[in-house]
């Protein structure tokens, strides 16, 4: 017998083993979510998918499914503090739409429309961080950061290379990157790996190819964060 | 006339784009006249905001003067609204941030690359510079906010719309831009 | 150097797991973790060099950059504060010609802040190259500069200067008859495993650290896990400021504790144990080891303890300087030689703990009152107490009272009834359970700790009427900035946003709605955090602005808004280099005929 939860209201299969996300996803049904990617280990950390298990809060991609589970995905709470969150990650880091290649294309900016955020609440940080354009094919812009992991992850589990890792403690967090010189260009990352490709927000980039399609004609000036992604994942569940 | 709502406008740092973009309501602009008569702004000759029901602030706060400027919109606007990326969290002007103004004034007035006459510029009648560009909700209470850059001429059309009539704004998926 | 790392890598069987440890060697010998050093651990230990750099960042105590070879550490806890630390730190940085944050340039001597460092009893307290100095005063200041100016080595300063005293003030069913050495093991020996097990089941014994989950109950899941290979953990990172009780514990009662352990880890058939002893407790490792040695000389820890088929040996860890790696599954990690982050739950530790294997995390006083137990059986501990918190509750009482020190209390007593035997006679509140606890008011004087009603890991200060709640506040919320691991958005940007907007309210830049911007912060902080720290992080802010909303309110300007930062200040750059000072050139903080 098919096992289920329930995801406001609506009843939804789960196989053992399958997070709250993913039983979501395969419905059909989309959770906001950033620091998450079904190619690689769930990490819990940004926080958007937080929706409530049984009047709980917990992270759908983490959290296993389990029979009977009542998840509440979409309410006017969890909207106005995934907002909030969203905000918060916009006035930690330096994220300047207007003069970022990868506006429109950016999953960050994507959540925040789709949460309709139309400003940053929180005082801004304004913090100082570096640029690294060492590596001939790629670049890093650590302003637009904000710690999700996935290239650490995608670096250490597909691409096998271990070339990012996020070093340093609570706000002073920062993205390393394995070489004695601390320059990109000293790594073995190659402008091919999946770890260079895989950045929800603007801080890694592949030199030039950033207007290669003109603003106003990307992914998400057209569609909302939540068709494309559940299109894109479904697909790569298949 | 007396029922006409009165808009004021300005740019502080910022590029004036804004304005261009609200002047992209083209045709729309005959329409909007009929409800609303303009206060201070590019199109006029008023100096100072008075007794307005909406100020439309671009750009962010980077100066003395902006200050003062700003105050004088919220002291005189029912609703104050920051419009556009710089208003709203400094913009590109903000990215002035990351340097310590002593090296951005030294650099363009003092050891920079072809100056003559090095000096500090110094006379009261010129504005000082903040020792960063802000955005405006930071120095004075904000009501509305059309992030992009600039907001499309269908945001402020939609927003001004749900104002006159009534309507608490709103904007719809396809209007919320950053860039 | 390369010998050096070589030697110590060797030493550590060249294992990742014990990263931190070979990083604290470094970091003594070298003053830092110098690049080089992270190049050929990277290479030796065959990991990537970014996990090396991101311990070293991670924990207080690693440095990228030299200290002094005189690295002198202040306790910045509210209990230190109110020993008078500002005064003392000021004429320590005088007296050494050092800035609070910097190495003099001699590169003799550093200066800076710690979080709380266990001695609030004995306050103003610190640190100089890891060890304690307590019961700082001017005197004592002058003596310890005058041992830094002439370079005198650490072991020929005066003992006083680092006599750590216990203080126990008043002992209960646990301190007043300790057992004696192997007496827990004979007994569960005796009675066998299982029957123990359903002893300490008996007892009602639920976890010390505060969050109070039954001991048995975890020790039970973890002995039916399909998977053999299992650990016993003893959380000694008392972290939580104003606690201190693990120190005299460890100091005074290591025996029990290790023999807590021992029976834990016969009844849930573990063979390995750690003591996780925080960093700030680096002069309690040399006693420590000397014990766990005389426990094997005893054949109290080893292969067939007392005879049995029973091996189990401990080891010691210590921590670095992160107050996160207290919640048990942090310090998994930070055992693993990992930086402190809390992992994702489930799996809770007890089926996949240290290295993935089924793991006991307990308390100190969880595993000393658990060798009690095993010896005088459920009963004895469970008449004491209340029906949901039994036995005793051993409180570490700091701040204004006349007698601080231990306190061994049976659960269910009232706050007051303590205040009477330390000392405490004008209260206007006290702090429960530390920054991550509770404050309450002086007329809540009459509720009971215990997990029904103040629940406690035991931390206990007292604040007399001369106390300013804000400042307690601003000291605890920036504690939580300063410690939060940053794993999660909530508490790694939350904690920061709140200390900001804690800082606006009381440098009197707030108007109207800031408190209220205050508490939506606060809820979401402990609504969304992915761990304790984060979810009791508001909770300073949270139980005062409940008690005490006035003083917040108080705070506000009657203004409909005001700038967070200071406007004026902002011009203070170009007013000086455009050499203007005219009316002009200066910015009110607020409007003229601001509504």
């Amino acid at each position: 017998m098919t096992k289920t939860i329930t995801l406001d209201g609506k009843t939804i299969p789960f196989t053992d083993g399958q997070t709250i996300m993913q039983a979501a996803t395969a419905a059909g049904e989309y959770i906001p979510h950033l620091c998450h990617h079904p190619e690689f280990t769930p990490h819990g950390s940004c926080k958007l998918c937080t929706v409530k298990v049984n009047g709980r809060n917990c992270s759908a991609c983490t959290f296993p499914a389990a029979e009977g589970q009542d998840v509440i995905n979409n309410s006017q709470e969890l909207t106005d503090d995934r907002k909030k969150i969203t905000q918060m990650l916009f006035v930690e880091g330096n994220h300047f739409c207007p003069s970022c290649e990868k506006t429109g294309n950016c999953q960050l900016q994507a959540v925040a429309y789709y949460l309709n955020m139309l400003d940053d609440h929180f005082p801004l940080f304004y913090p100082h961080r570096e640029m690294d354009a060492s590596h001939p094919d790629v670049l890093i812009d650590h302003n637009r950061c904000i710690f999700c992991t996935l290239c650490v992850r995608a670096s250490r589990e597909q691409d096998g290379k271990d070339v990012f890792g996020i070093v340093g403690r609570g706000i002073n967090k920062n993205l390393a990157v394995n070489s004695a010189s601390g320059k990109l260009k000293d790594t073995d990352l190659d402008k091919n790996d999946k770890a260079a490709h895989i950045c929800p927000t603007g801080a890694i980039l592949i030199k030039r190819t950033g207007y290669q399609v003109p603003i106003g004609q990307r992914i998400y000036d057209h569609h909302e964060i939540n068709e494309v992604t559940l299109l894109s994942e479904n697909h790569h569940g298949e | 006339m007396a029922n006409k709502v009165r808009v004021a406008t300005t740019s502080l740092a910022g590029c004036f784009g804004c304005h261009m973009s609200f002047l992209d309501l083209d045709e729309r602009l005959v329409a909007l006249a009929e409800h609303v008569e303009f206060d201070r702004s590019p199109i006029t000759d008023i100096e100072h905001a008075s007794n307005c029901d909406i100020g439309l602030i671009e750009g962010g706060v980077c100066n003395s003067e902006n200050v003062h400027t700003l105050r004088e919109f919220r002291k005189n606007c029912k609703i104050l609204v920051a419009v556009g990326a710089c208003a709203i969290n400094g913009g590109l002007p903000a990215m002035r941030n990351f340097i310590p103004l002593e090296e951005c004034l030294s650099e363009a007035y003092l050891d920079g690359i072809g100056v003559e006459n090095p000096q500090i510029p110094s006379d009261i009648e010129l504005p000082l510079l903040l020792d960063k560009v802000r955005p405006i909700h930071e120095v004075v209470k904000i009501d509305y906010y059309l992030p992009g850059c600039p907001p499309s001429a269908d945001v402020f059309w939609k927003f001004l719309t749900d104002l006159l009539e009534g309507r608490e704004p709103e904007l719809d998926y396809g209007l919320v831009h950053y860039d | 150097m390369e010998h050096f790392v070589q030697h110590l890598c060797q030493q550590h069987h060249f294992q990742t797991n014990h990263l931190l440890a070979i990083l604290r060697a470094v970091q003594a010998r070298y003053l830092h973790i110098p690049e080089a050093a992270i190049e050929q651990l990277a290479d030796l230990l065959s990991i990537p060099r970014t996990q090396i750099l991101g311990v070293v960042e991670f924990y207080s105590f690693l440095h990228l950059q030299p200290r002094g070879h005189y690295d002198i550490l202040i306790s910045d806890s509210i209990t230190d504060h109110m020993l008078g630390k500002h005064a003392i730190m000021a004429y320590l940085a005088e007296r050494l010609q050092v800035a609070v944050g910097a190495v003099r340039a001699d590169g003799v001597v550093s200066l800076d802040n710690t979080s709380c460092t266990g001695l609030c009893d004995q306050g103003p307290a610190g640190l100089v190259n890891g060890l304690p100095l307590t019961q700082l005063d001017n005197s004592k200041i002058d003596q310890i500069a005058g041992l830094v100016n002439t370079q005198t080595p650490l072991v020929d300063w005066p003992s006083e200067l680092f006599a750590v005293r216990d203080n126990i003030q008043q002992t209960g069913l646990l301190l007043n008859q300790p057992i004696t050495k192997g007496e827990a093991l004979q007994a569960t020996f005796a009675l066998g495993t299982s029957a123990t097990l359903a002893e300490i089941d008996q007892s009602g014994l639920r976890g010390r650290g505060g969050a109070g989950f039954k001991t048995a109950m975890k020790w039970r899941f973890c002995s039916e896990e399909a998977e053999t290979t299992r650990y016993v953990v003893c959380n000694a990172d008392e972290g939580e400021p104003g606690t201190f009780k693990d120190r005299v514990l460890l100091n005074s009662y290591a025996d029990q504790v290790f023999e807590g352990m021992t029976v834990a880890a016969a009844i849930i058939g573990a063979k390995q144990g750690f003591i996780y002893l925080r960093g700030e407790y680096l002069f309690l490792f040399e006693p420590l080891q000397a014990v766990l040695q005389n426990r094997r000389n005893a054949g109290l820890l080893g292969n067939n303890i007392l005879g049995q088929v029973v091996d189990f040996d401990i080891e010691i860890c210590l921590g670095a300087g992160a107050y996160i790696c207290g919640e048990e599954s942090a310090l998994i990690e930070s055992l693993e030689g990992k930086m402190g982050i809390p992992r994702n739950r489930p799996p809770y530790p007890v089926t996949q703990g240290y290295l993935g294997k089924p793991t006991v995390v307990n308390n100190v006083e969880t595993f000393l009152a658990a060798a009690a137990i095993a010896v005088h059986g459920g009963d004895w501990f469970a008449e004491i107490g209340t029906d949901k918190s039994k036995g005793t509750k051993i409180l570490s009482i700091s701040g204004d009272c006349a007698r601080p020190g231990i306190y061994e209390v049976p659960f269910g007593s009232t706050v007051q009834s303590v205040l009477d035997v330390c000392g405490a006679d004008d209260v206007l509140g006290v702090q429960i359970g530390g920054p991550s606890g509770t404050f309450i008011a002086n007329d809540e004087l009459q509720r009971k700790l215990a997990f029904e009603d103040l629940a406690t890991g035991g931390s206990f200060i007292v604040f007399n009427e001369s106390r300013n709640i804000l400042d307690i506040v601003n000291n605890f919320t920036h504690f939580f900035a300063h410690e939060s691991c940053g794993f999660c958005t909530p508490c790694r940007v939350g904690t920061s946003l709140l200390k900001k907007q804690l800082d606006k309210i009381i440098e009197g830049h707030g108007s109207a709605g800031d408190v209220v911007a205050l508490e939506e912060l606060c809820q979401l902080v402990k609504n969304y955090s992915h761990c304790g720290l984060g979810q009791t992080a508001a909770n300073p802010i949270l139980s005062t602005l409940e008690r005490y909303p006035e003083l917040y309110q108080a705070q506000l300007k009657k203004i409909s808004y005001e700038p967070g930062f200071d406007l004026d200040a902002a011009l203070e750059t170009a007013r000086r280099m455009a050499n203007r000072n005219d009316a002009g050139a200066h910015l009110a903080q607020i409007g003229e005929d601001h509504d």
